[in-house]
């Protein structure tokens, strides 16, 4: 069953349903390191300036790009004309049409502002792009983002970095019954119980970066990731047993000594 | 000449984008440029050449979430 379970996205298909993020590790090895352990295929990048004097080795020198699928995000901006200009310049520099699309709203929640948010996906849907959106855990948004043209959603399932976990498991139930393109919950898993959740509750993948990287060993956090997705999605697909307010014995009453 | 590249201002030789990433080492195919906020397509790094007051900016990946 597992094995011929994927995660389509835009025609794609990809075995694992854990994406990661490339930040806030100790070093580009221990990123590599992470990024193997954690079975993903997607792995979010940022744009930057290259630094001129060119002290500093590059990620992608330390890591196997055939391995991955590159999914630049527009972290940072806060207008739709940035996430824009940012995707525009992601898609020359890596010749793909993928993008995590973030339109932030404000700097300490780093909530989405969804205003904007759908404002830029309009465009880079025209434009061709595979637009991947971090938004709200709001069915309306998601439904939205559906209509326009978005590949994926991607809800928060709680604050980027907060490792809250899921904190509104009936809004993302609801947005998986409101849109039929894949839904990834995107920020918020502090831990592997919260990503099996994310995939108990029928998600089709999760993403998560601060979770990995800001663990005491992210290497090890990274394969726990990997297989509470992995359990978490087996779990959905087998149909978990109905919760119950008591008891039901699980020995036969027969044969019971009298 | 003088351009700004990255908001950092730089004396220039080179005569065109490519020749530009070349002195600074950077390779072409990991990179995106802009120029004067015009996103230039790779092919163009050869033939587009660049101005006094150019404002350049050169963007590639790096870690993030």
């Amino acid at each position: 069953m597992a094995n011929s379970d994927k995660l389509v996205i835009a025609g794609r298909e990809f075995t694992s349903r854990l994406m990661v993020g490339t930040g806030k590790y100790a070093s580009n090895e221990e990123t590599a390191r992470a990024l193997e352990a954690s079975g993903a295929q997607i792995i979010t990048v940022a744009v930057r300036r290259v630094n001129l004097d060119r002290s500093k080795e590059s990620l992608l020198d330390c890591i196997d790009l055939k391995k991955y699928t590159l999914l630049p995000n527009t972290a940072g901006c806060y207008t739709a004309d940035d996430a824009v200009r940012t995707c525009r310049l992601a898609r020359e520099a890596g010749m793909s049409d993928f993008v995590k699309l973030e339109v932030l709203g404000d700097e300490k929640t780093l909530f989405p502002e969804n205003e904007e948010l759908l404002k830029a996906a309009k465009i880079l849907v025209k434009e061709g792009f595979t637009v991947l959106p971090y938004t709200s855990d709001d069915p309306i948004m998601c439904r939205k983002l559906e209509d326009i043209g978005c590949a994926a959603v991607m809800p928060l399932g709680a604050p980027i970095g907060s490792g809250l976990g899921i904190r509104n498991p009936y809004n993302i139930r609801i947005i998986l019954e409101t849109v039929k393109i894949p839904v990834i919950v995107d920020a918020g898993v502090g831990t592997a119980s919260d990503a099996a959740i994310a995939m108990e509750l029928g998600c089709h993948g999760v993403l998560m970066n601060t979770a990995i990287a800001g663990a005491r060993n992210p290497v090890a956090m990274a394969e726990a990731m990997n297989l509470a997705v992995r359990a978490g999605r087996l779990a959905y697909l087998a149909g978990r047993i109905p919760r119950k307010l008591y008891a039901t014995a699980s020995s036969p009453l027969e044969g019971l000594l009298e | 000449m003088d351009i700004a590249i990255n908001g950092e201002n730089r004396s220039v030789s080179a005569k065109t984008v490519k020749e530009l990433l070349e002195s600074l080492d950077i390779d072409s195919k990991r990179v995106a440029v802009e120029l004067n906020m015009e996103i230039l397509p790779k092919a163009d790094y050869l033939t587009r050449t660049i101005a006094d007051g150019d404002r350049i900016e050169i963007v590639h990946f790096v870690g993030g979430g």
